[in-house]
């Protein structure tokens, strides 16, 4: 047998270990290369995990993530040149779901920007954090500081329990919804906690010292509701969200008006259109682009994945971009890019699989419901 | 009934010339929850070494490969219906199809259970 699929071999480069990596293996953790680190795939089994966390909470280590910051005169004016997002209306202590964008209009990354009142924290994928730095660098006025933290983890921890849970141990926790951020302290430690995350449950990312991690996530597993949650899982649960994964559902090839991402690009922003790809993405926006980013419900138990070509009768008609066995919904289910008169939820498609036509249905996003927090005491 | 297993972590029961095939529980702690398998259709010539069945976790689809030269006589129907069956009893009801058996001088290269557990030992 031979596995197809989470092999991330990076030619000539080493691959590096999260300051949790001991943790993760004496927690059961099998460990696969994945952005350049070592990291957990699952603990007690994909499937066990993905419903645990939609029923408790689960606790992910994302450190591989890039967490940086930006600061000096004119921020987030200088920001918006590269992103289309409404960052100069971000106000101190909220966040938003960005895109790094080529001339193009192409999606070099996406990226979550909270204002933290003295500067801007971004958190970027860990597989292109190298080039997201090197684009910021060259494109940014050079009087505006770019700081990479690499002394802090990343730690998400998400679920209907995670308030719960996070509060015992910091009380902010329960003070925030859903794409707020604060600063706290936890044992003496300086951490940063915003309510966010990307399975489409309630939950929180913890940013604290690498020194603190190992600490801190004991206290959270050592409560009931709580147990450490792989990468396969966090896949399963975010594809199910409806929530594109980069690298595999954006790309450089792709426009945030193609990958269904309109909401990213701000009321203001549209009406000043001064970001980059504005006439690209605006006339996609206004027109429909010719492809667009779907779901797919799939029929039978056959999963359908990334690669998977799309056909309408003989016409092979776009591709999946990623997909799999989806745990809540108890089928499988994919996403992928199809022409826009075959975007309408309800549209039959079919992808091949080995050779066999598999029948597909074009579904609305996201396939199980967002639980994201909006009000407290609510 | 002698048992055999490959490198590739599958199972193989011999009775006189016909053969069960499944993969290994070891295999299937590897692959995770599985939720998919396709086995070969009855009549299919298989060659030792080629593409056989295909087995699919959540997170990754894999091939599973003849131990041997033969010709399918059946395939586990019940693998259909309840895929996870290769997890509960990878090497009992988790079984994968049946085969009649070729060359049975094929058989002379595989390992029995003892040096398949020293394989394993050694991943």
């Amino acid at each position: 047998m031979t596995d197809t699929e989470f092999t991330g071999d990076e030619a000539g480069v080493e691959t590096a270990t999260l300051p949790l990596d001991a943790w993760h293996r004496a927690k059961g953790g099998r460990m696969v290369e994945f952005a350049g680190y070592w990291m957990p795939i699952q603990y007690e089994g994909i499937m066990a995990e993905h419903l645990w966390v939609r029923e408790n909470a689960g606790l992910f280590d994302v450190s591989h993530m890039g967490q940086l910051a930006l600061s000096g005169d004119n921020v987030a004016e200088a920001l918006e040149t590269l992103v289309p997002g409404d960052i100069a209306g971000l106000k101190p202590g909220r966040m938003r779901y960005s895109l790094l964008l080529d001339e193009d209009g192409g999606i070099l990354d996406d990226l979550m920007i909270t204002n933290e009142g003295d500067q801007f924290g971004i958190v970027v994928n860990g597989a292109v954090k190298w080039e997201d730095i090197g684009h910021l660098r060259e494109n940014l006025p050079d009087d505006i500081t770019l700081n990479h933290n690499e002394d802090y983890g990343l730690l998400a921890l998400q679920g209907p329990k995670a308030v719960d849970a996070l509060a015992r141990l910091v009380p902010e926790a329960a003070s925030l919804v859903f794409m707020q951020a604060t600063r706290a302290t936890w044992a003496g430690h300086a951490i940063a906690l915003s309510r966010s995350g990307y399975t489409g449950e309630d939950g929180f990312e913890i940013s604290l010292p690498n020194e603190a991690l190992t600490a801190f996530a004991d206290a959270l597993c050592a409560m009931d509701e709580v147990k450490p949650i792989g990468l396969g899982a966090r896949d399963s649960l975010r594809l199910e969200a409806g929530l594109p994964l980069y690298g595999h559902d954006l790309t450089p090839a792709i426009d945030p008006a193609e990958a269904d991402l309109g909401f990213a690009v701000s009321k203001r922003r549209r009406e000043e259109e001064n970001f980059p790809g504005a006439a690209r993405i605006l006339g996609h926006l206004a027109d429909g682009s010719p492809r667009k980013r779907v779901g797919l419900l799939v029929d039978g138990k056959l999963p359908v994945r990334e690669g998977a070509k799309l056909f309408d009768g003989e016409d092979e008609i776009g591709v999946v971009t990623s997909g799999g066995f989806a745990p809540s919904v108890g089928a499988p289910i994919a996403m992928g890019y199809v022409p826009r008169d075959h975007a309408v939820p309800g549209t039959a498609v079919a992808a091949e699989v080995r050779g066999k036509r598999v029948h597909c249905t074009v579904a609305a996003m996201p396939f199980v419901p967002h639980q994201y927090v909006r009000k407290t005491g609510g | 009934m002698p048992r055999y297993f490959t490198e590739e972590h599958e199972w193989i029961d011999v009775d006189g010339d016909v053969a069960t095939v499944g993969i290994t529980d070891f295999a299937q702690g590897q692959l995770g929850d599985i939720v998919f398998v396709e086995v070969p259709d009855t009549g299919a010539e298989l060659t030792k070494g080629g593409d056989a069945a295909v087995v699919e976790s959540v997170k990754a689809a894999s091939d599973v490969y003849a131990p041997v030269d033969g010709t399918v006589t059946e395939g586990n129907g019940q693998l259909e219906e309840d895929p996870a069956l290769v997890n509960s009893d990878a090497e009992g009801e988790g079984w994968f199809f049946r085969m009649t058996l070729g060359d049975k001088s094929q058989l002379e290269g595989l390992m029995d259970a003892k040096a398949y557990k020293v394989f394993c030992d050694a991943l």
